[in-house]
């Protein structure tokens, strides 16, 4: 029989991410294409609450790693434990969300294990019941169809390209016996700020501001954001002018996002900031500069200053 | 003290890419090269290293073919002291799409008869996008592992860093020897002159095949490599986009939104 197919899932803020459900409703269609059952790891503080309600989405089977020293994301604890339970489990597909958590731990993982990991995949396949995954690279240039070798094959998803679907699973809760393990990296200090708004990353909605915002007054970006329910980017000359942190830069040196909706305003529209957002679903581009870059990446274009198309675009919203 | 520096040479971002006749990776012909933006922050922590402290010295390790040579003679102009380049360009077909695995075993063999203290890598090469080799670096050294570091100090044996996470940042430290990665806000890359470029032209590299090494390159490059490329290809292309017209702001935006809602239907 094919082997399992597991989610590692990701808490914040205390919820789980989309992305976390995202990849469960991913691992449910190939779980059920392949016969076989779906299985998602929690790892936490105290877990339980959330950890059921990923039946929901298809969960057969949801191991909850609860210790305090896992409250937040540490490397080292975090990958002793999930290649601890993924020696026990030994599933066939691993799949983690490719956010900067997921990322590190993916790749922590995989180098322990010594298996392989294609990140940030947009679709998968099966083929006799082997993982083939597809990624972009290149900065979203080229699309490039993997193989991933080994008896464990490792991915990490896109947030936002996969859908959500509700699924009943069989939802078996099981606490695994927790083990930190070995770690080199001593935590000294924390600073997160928890906000209610989305994560760049995950937001289904971007507005983002360049050098044509002028200062760092945002807040006509912000009130749009706001009523797309979505999150304000930057291009990195807004970051480097210092107008915007760093976390929101987009582009090469920053992130890379593919929301719903993308819209550029006062950002000419280099290739670095293009590699960051090229794969969103629809772009739209504010610029008062005809020629401006921008408007090639752009699926709808507004020549006109930004300073008085967003307002009319929040107020044309709220009608 | 003994910085090394991992540094790769990637397609410049502003230049367009064209797919070899093979499918599996790119033509190399044409495209214009660049040092990966990420390394750039790691070469640059690694000078300012120097230039602070005594008895530093910063060596290049850098994994490619015969056209990184390039990159090694801007990361000499910068500043750098030694560079080793593990050549392993792809007449042959056995060494071609490495990925992080085969990447990393190189440079972890390298690293056993190379010293070092700290390692300096890019949070991610912007070609492959991996995000990987450093994690299977620092496994395969056995070495602590700080990502995406915006700060550093080193006092004694001992590296605190200032790392970027989920929502904020974190402080975090690891005992020498130990691998970081660069991520952007660490420091503002040098550009070096042209002329200083030129001159980097007669530095020494120490440059090593793969058989030198003491491997079999049928164990690397695509061979050997957990994630196999099979075919790459463009996406679709986009539709020209839409300019949307109309007498004022207003009008335009209200064009905007109702093409959002009925035509794009994403809100
Ligand atoms: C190695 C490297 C990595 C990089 N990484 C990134 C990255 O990750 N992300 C990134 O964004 N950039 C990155 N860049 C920088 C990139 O090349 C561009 O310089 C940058 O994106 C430009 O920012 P901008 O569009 O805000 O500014 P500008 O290029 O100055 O554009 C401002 C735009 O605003 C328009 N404008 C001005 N006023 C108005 C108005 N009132 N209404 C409407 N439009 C207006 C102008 O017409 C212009 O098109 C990188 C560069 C390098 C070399
Ligand atoms: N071929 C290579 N040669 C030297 N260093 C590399 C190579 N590939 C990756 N690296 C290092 O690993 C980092 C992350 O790369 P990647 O895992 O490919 O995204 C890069 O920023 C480099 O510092």
């Amino acid at each position: 029989m094919a082997k399992d197919v597991m989610i590692v899932t990701e808490i914040w803020n205390d919820a789980f991410r989309k992305i976390s459900l995202e990849a469960l409703s991913e691992g449910r269609r190939l779980a059920d294409e392949l016969g076989s059952s779906l299985t998602a790891v929690v790892l936490g503080d105290a877990v339980e609450a959330h950890a059921k309600t990923l039946a929901e989405y298809g969960a057969d089977t949801i191991l909850m790693a609860q210790d305090p020293g896992l409250k937040t994301f540490r490397p080292c604890e975090y990958e002793n434990v999930v290649a601890g339970i993924i020696g026990d489990q030994a599933p066939g597909i691993v799949i983690f969300g490719a956010t900067r958590q997921g990322r590190e731990l993916s790749a922590c993982v995989a180098a322990r294990l010594n298996a392989g990991l294609a990140v940030e995949c947009t679709g998968f396949a099966l083929e006799e019941e082997r993982l083939v995954a597809t990624r972009f690279m290149y900065g979203g240039k080229v699309i490039a169809t993997v193989d991933i070798d080994g008896d464990i094959q490792m991915a990490s998803i896109r947030p936002n390209v996969f859908e959500v679907t509700k699924a009943d699973g069989a939802g078996k809760l099981e606490s695994v016996a927790v083990d930190l393990g070995e770690v080199n990296v001593t935590l000294i200090e924390e600073k997160i700020e928890m906000s209610a708004k989305a994560e760049l990353t995950e937001a289904d909605y971007i507005v983002s501001g360049g050098r044509g915002m002028e200062s760092d007054d945002f807040s006509v970006l912000e009130e749009l954001a706001d009523v797309l329910g979505g999150a304000v980017g930057a291009s990195r000359n807004a970051v480097d002018l210092g107008w915007r942190p760093q976390s929101d830069q987009v582009g090469q040196t920053g992130k890379v996002v593919s929301p719903k909706l993308y819209i550029a305003c006062g950002i000419s529209g280099a290739m670095q900031h293009v590699a960051g957002m090229s794969t969103s679903n629809v772009i739209v581009a504010i610029n008062n500069d005809p020629d401006a870059l921008i408007f090639r990446a752009a699926d709808y274009c507004i020549v006109d200053d930004l300073f008085e198309v967003v307002p009319a675009i929040t107020a044309e919203l709220k009608k | 003290m003994n910085i090394i520096v991992l540094m790769k040479q990637v397609p410049d971002t502003e230049a367009p890419v064209e797919i070899a006749a093979s499918k599996d990776r790119l033509d190399d012909e044409d495209i214009k090269w660049a040092i990966n933006p990420y390394d750039e922050f790691a070469l640059e922590e690694a000078l300012l290293i120097k230039e602070a402290g005594d008895d530093v010295t910063v060596t290049v390790i850098t994994v490619g073919p015969d056209r990184v040579s390039e990159a090694i003679r801007v990361a000499y102009a910068m500043g750098v002291d030694n560079a080793i380049h593990i050549n392993d360009e792809y007449d042959d077909e056995a060494y071609g799409a490495a990925d992080a695995y085969t990447t990393a075993k190189i440079i972890a063999k390298v690293l056993e008869d190379t010293p070092h203290d700290l390692i300096i890598a890019g949070n991610r090469a912007v070609d492959d996008d991996n995000y990987q080799v450093p994690a299977f670096i620092a496994k395969q050294c056995n070495l602590p592992m700080i990502a995406l570091v915006t700060k550093q100090t080193i006092e004694g044996s001992e590296i605190t860093c200032e790392q970027s996470i989920d929502g904020g940042t974190a402080v975090v430290k690891a005992s020498l020897p130990a691998i970081i990665t660069a991520n952007k806000g660490l420091n503002e890359p040098r550009y070096p002159a042209f002329r200083a470029i030129m001159k980097a032209k007669k530095k020494k590299v120490d440059e090593r095949e793969l058989d030198e090494i003491g491997f079999d390159p049928e164990t690397l490059g695509a061979a050997g490599a957990k994630v196999k490329i099979r075919s790459l290809e463009f996406p679709p292309e986009r539709a020209e986009g839409k300019r949307i017209e109309g007498s004022s702001p207003a009008e335009k935006a209200a064009e905007l939104v109702k093409l959002l809602r009925e035509e794009a239907n994403v809100i």
